[in-house]
């Protein structure tokens, strides 16, 4: 994944296998790309051959939107995750703010 | 007929003055267990002696409240736990689990961060590089203690109950009171557990280095650690 978001343009399966270290297997490649696809991590171009992938959003936008449901003030967030201090402080908030203006 | 009006009497009362009297209660931060005890006591007799006063008055009612309470009960449980399932596919893009640490998970950020992701088969702590800059190791022991302990005493189900509770009984002013009340019992409970583990000074600076300027928050759970 760290691949994908390093290149901006997407990558062909073999592509990625090949910088990947300790050379998997293509299908085990393909198999976690699969995965990814699934859970909405990753885009795969079917029109083209071989199918070329590339991340869905930048590692930025995952950690914003994932520091959003920590810190953010939805009502329900005390019933998926239990924070070691409940509410939000002043920094984090300005933390929050920044995260969500870059 | 006659025996709605007793269990509606004590419907009213659980619904009202009981819970009232519960949230302002000073003893309650002393016996954090006690008081959570009776607030599930309470909002499981209130419910009961609700749907008992009014299959009296009508059986239809009285159904439709039971289902109304269970299927809240049910689509809460559900959201909460899509909503844990999706978090978690997140966390484990972004983060790194610590080597030395099980079940715990570093993600690069700078706020200072600590929470823990109930579920099944395991749960995940989550800490994030901002805090441990911020924490010594003594600290970050203390917190790593705190939610655990969360997940030993399965504080999650109960949030979510509580939850259900309010969300569905909207016109209930005291469900969203006891929601908060239960919320801060539960921090109170794990804050115990790792007093076990780290003095109570290291827990208290702890909580309020994560706090920061917002201390007033954590007023009540710092007085406990250093009275």
């Amino acid at each position: 994944m760290d691949l994908l978001w390093q290149t901006s343009a997407p990558l062909a399966a073999t592509e990625l296998r090949d910088e990947l270290a300790g050379d998997p297997a293509i299908t085990t490649v393909l198999t976690v790309l699969s995965r990814l696809e699934a859970k909405g991590f990753v885009t795969r171009d079917r029109d083209r051959r071989p199918h070329l992938f590339r991340a869905s959003l930048r590692r930025d936008d995952y950690m914003a939107q994932l520091m959003y449901e920590v810190l953010g003030s939805a009502p329900d967030r005390e019933a998926v995750l239990a924070r070691f201090v409940g509410r939000a402080s002043k920094t984090e908030a300005d933390h929050l703010r920044k995260l969500l203006g870059a | 007929m006659t025996e709605a009006i007793p269990l509606g009497i004590l419907a009213v009362v659980l619904a009202w003055p009981v819970p009232v009297a519960l949230a302002r209660a000073r003893w309650a931060l002393r016996m954090p267990a006690l008081a959570m005890l009776c607030w599930q006591a309470i909002a499981v007799a209130g419910g009961l002696s609700m749907i008992a006063a009014l299959w009296y008055l009508s059986r239809g009612a009285a159904v439709l409240l039971a289902l109304h309470l269970l299927l809240n009960l049910g689509l809460t449980t559900l959201g909460a736990m899509r909503q844990r399932r999706r978090h978690l596919q997140l966390v484990e893009l972004l983060s790194t689990p610590m080597p030395d640490r099980p079940g715990t998970r570093l993600i690069e950020n700078e706020a200072p961060v600590a929470y823990c992701l109930p579920g099944a088969p395991r749960s995940v702590t989550v800490l994030s590089d901002g805090l441990l800059r911020l924490l010594t190791e003594d600290e970050l022991a203390a917190v790593v203690a705190h939610e655990r302990a969360h997940v030993t005493q399965h504080h999650h189900i109960v949030l979510i109950a509580f939850k259900a509770w309010r969300t569905a009984l909207p016109w209930f002013p005291i469900a969203s009171r006891a929601e908060d009340a239960v919320a801060l019992l539960v921090e109170l409970l794990a804050d115990d557990d790792a007093r076990q583990v780290v003095s109570d000074d290291v827990l208290a600076s702890a909580v309020t280095a994560v706090a920061g300027a917002d201390a007033a928050s954590v007023a009540s759970r710092v007085a406990r650690l250093t009275a």
